[in-house]
């Protein structure tokens, strides 16, 4: 009887059946899995931002700033190669962005609900993950190809490819978290559509916008592929667009599989500011981001 | 009567109370019409932004197949099959750069998937939740950092690692296993077909995790409490609910990082090595698509030999267009059922 009465106690709470404790020792494991696994993702992080930091710290001085790319085994800066992106940045940005705002505008506002929209959304987001050497080969046939040189104009340009999808998808999704009510509001004391957009609707979603612009900056300061043959690369300075411009991913590329040890030096502290750049970027960028959110 | 878009506008005192306070009946229609006028220019080119990007897209296409206009003619179709790529003699095929791709973002994937979705499954049911937003957030810088930072740290620190510790260990472990010794044959080089698909795995690996954890996030708690309630442990309800709720989304997700891999470019053109051949053994040296566009474009000389590349650009994009657009398809429709 007694026996009986414990043999039923096991088959409820199963505390002594192999099945019971089979699938406990599963779950035990696939918990470890789980563990390590977010380790090991968390561990790349460390190791590469770790030995960025040693590796381009050493060479990071003031001369990196104020003194162009030297020829190898002669001492100097990273400033041609710095200003170039910036300026080419600064383009891209400029080129890309209204057009991105306007038709993330269309997308959430005119055109919400049409057919076109749920095309170029698709589009869009195909274009957002496209691959960005792809890019280069596209602008490079339509201007460089065409122009007979490369330019800076060029690099732009592929930028500002990769800079509107990123501005359309934020500025949609930003403008869609804006209540109607606001814009029923608008309406009913008679603001005009353009202006209920552009007054309200782009006021209240002006922070997740300014992610979008900020997200976009930090995709494309690193970007590498789509100016390797668009804006090529210049070892001297230069101020003129319609001629190859230097820029820093393009030099850490050229300097990190040189020979020369000073390149390569060069190149890690490129690194270092680019990563500093991104990350300085992304941050800023989430915490508007969250801000808006909140809101 | 009017469609949505033109709707008549009403009042503009809210614009400019000073011009209309006079409340003259041909000011105020003027105004209004300049308001009318203003509202149709501005729909219009926000439509016109939005047609942009069809055009931006018909325009990488339409660009890439002129470009490859040359190569095509000369090669025809067999350019995929064909192994050598010679320009001396210009001969190109463009088999060992497709092989080198599908086979470093199968690596990728082998080890990203599995990994990406257990820190899925850590941040949505083991970690603390004062915890999940810092690792949250360290994961996304992982995928925010450039694919060049990749490629200078994969050269240097990683592939020295891999030559020295991984690799003659791999050689000696799999040497008297029938198909392994092949595919781990030595000698180490350090660079080459696998090195890049590790680092395309830590590079994508992000993109799986983040999207696998939004989406078992949005599985509904009443799910798998019921499961937990019936006495399920933690793996056996993510395995048989939070699983197949999510498996949509999931496979999205990985379909987006498939998209991601084999389109990468700065970070295994830094480690693959760029050798034209296929070799069985996974650590040799090898190329990609976008590690050859990266590596000869500039240098490319001839009609045929820039054609070539762009041909090989042509066969990346409609590759990557296939997986993203099968991506995209899988979370619109895990979007359409979220939403009912």
């Amino acid at each position: 009887m007694d026996g009986w009465v414990s043999n039923m106690a096991n088959m409820i709470s199963g505390a002594s059946s192999p099945l019971y404790h089979s699938r406990r020792r599963k779950n035990v494991i696939t918990m470890l899995l789980a563990y390590f696994a977010t380790g090991f993702g968390l561990i790349w992080l460390g190791l590469i931002l770790g030995v960025l930091f040693y590796q381009g710290f050493s060479g990071l001085s003031l001369r990196v700033f104020t003194e162009m790319t030297p020829p190898p085994g002669a001492s100097g800066g990273l400033l041609n190669p710095i200003m170039g992106s910036l300026v080419m940045t600064f383009l891209a940005v400029l080129i890309g962005t209204p057009l991105g705002i306007l038709a993330g505008t269309y997308l959430a506002e005119y055109g919400r609900f049409e057919k076109l929209s749920t095309i170029v959304r698709f589009i869009n987001d195909i274009l957002l993950s496209a691959p960005s050497i792809v890019i280069g080969l596209f602008v490079y046939e339509i201007m460089v190809a065409t122009m007979g040189h490369f330019s800076g104009w060029a690099g732009a340009v592929a930028l500002s490819v990769i800079v509107i999808p990123v501005v359309v998808r934020t500025t949609e999704d930003m403008l869609t978290l804006v209540p109607d009510t606001l814009r029923e509001a608008a309406a009913s004391i008679g603001l005009p559509r353009s202006l209920m957009i552009r007054k309200v609707a782009y006021r209240a979603a002006r922070a997740g916008m300014i992610t979008g612009v900020l997200l976009a900056i930090a995709r494309i300061s690193g970007e590498t592929a789509p100016l390797l043959f668009t804006a090529l690369n210049n070892q001297f300075w230069s101020s003129n667009m319609n001629a190859p411009v230097a820029s820093l991913p393009v030099v850490i590329f050229q300097f990190a599989l040189s020979p020369y040890k000073d390149w390569q030096e060069l190149a890690w502290t490129g690194a270092l500011i680019i990563t500093l750049a991104v990350l300085t970027l992304s941050i800023v960028a989430r915490f508007l981001g969250a801000q808006s959110k909140k809101s | 009567m009017n469609s949505s878009g033109d709707r008549p506008v009403v009042d503009v005192a809210f614009q400019s109370s000073a011009a209309v306070s006079v409340a003259e009946k041909v000011d105020r229609a003027k105004v209004l019409q300049k308001l009318r006028l203003g509202d149709t220019i501005f729909r219009h080119v926000t439509r016109l932004a939005a047609i942009t990007v069809l055009v931006i897209l018909s325009g990488i296409i339409g660009s890439l197949i002129y470009g490859s206009i040359p190569a095509l003619e000369k090669f025809g179709f067999n350019f995929l099959i064909t192994e050598s790529w010679n320009p001396v003699t210009e001969q190109f095929g463009a088999m060992s750069p497709i092989y080198g791709t599908i086979m470093t973002s199968l690596i990728a994937m082998l080890i990203a998937v599995p990994v990406g979705l257990f820190i899925a499954l850590f941040l949505t049911e083991l970690c603390p939740m004062w915890l999940r937003r810092p690792i949250g957030i360290a994961i996304e810088l992982l995928a925010g950092i450039p694919s060049i930072i990749y490629g200078i740290w994969g050269l240097f620190v990683f592939a020295p690692f891999l030559q020295q510790h991984v690799q003659p260990f791999l050689i000696s472990a799999f040497g008297d296993i029938p198909v392994l010794s092949t595919l781990f044959a030595g000698p180490p080089y350090g660079i080459g077909v696998l090195t890049a698909g590790l680092i395309l795995a830590i590079m994508v690996l992000p993109f799986i995790t983040s999207i696998s954890r939004d989406v078992f996030e949005a599985v509904p708690p009443v799910l798998k409490e019921a499961a937990y309630g019936l006495g399920c442990t933690t793996w056996e309800v993510a395995r048989y609910v939070v699983l197949p709720f999510t498996r949509v989304g999931v496979i999205g997700g990985v379909m987006l990082a498939l998209g991601r891999a084999l389109g990468e470019t700065m970070a295994v053109t830094f480690v693959i090595g760029n050798a034209h051949r296929i070799s069985g053994s996974i650590m040799a040296p090898g190329t990609t698509i976008s590690a050859t566009i990266a590596n000869e474009f500039t240098e490319a000389v001839g009609d045929i030999y820039t054609s070539s590349l762009i041909t090989l650009g042509l066969i990346l994009f409609v590759i990557t267009f296939i997986v993203l657009a099968f991506a995209r398809l899988m979370l619109m429709r895990l979007n359409g059922r979220l939403g009912q």
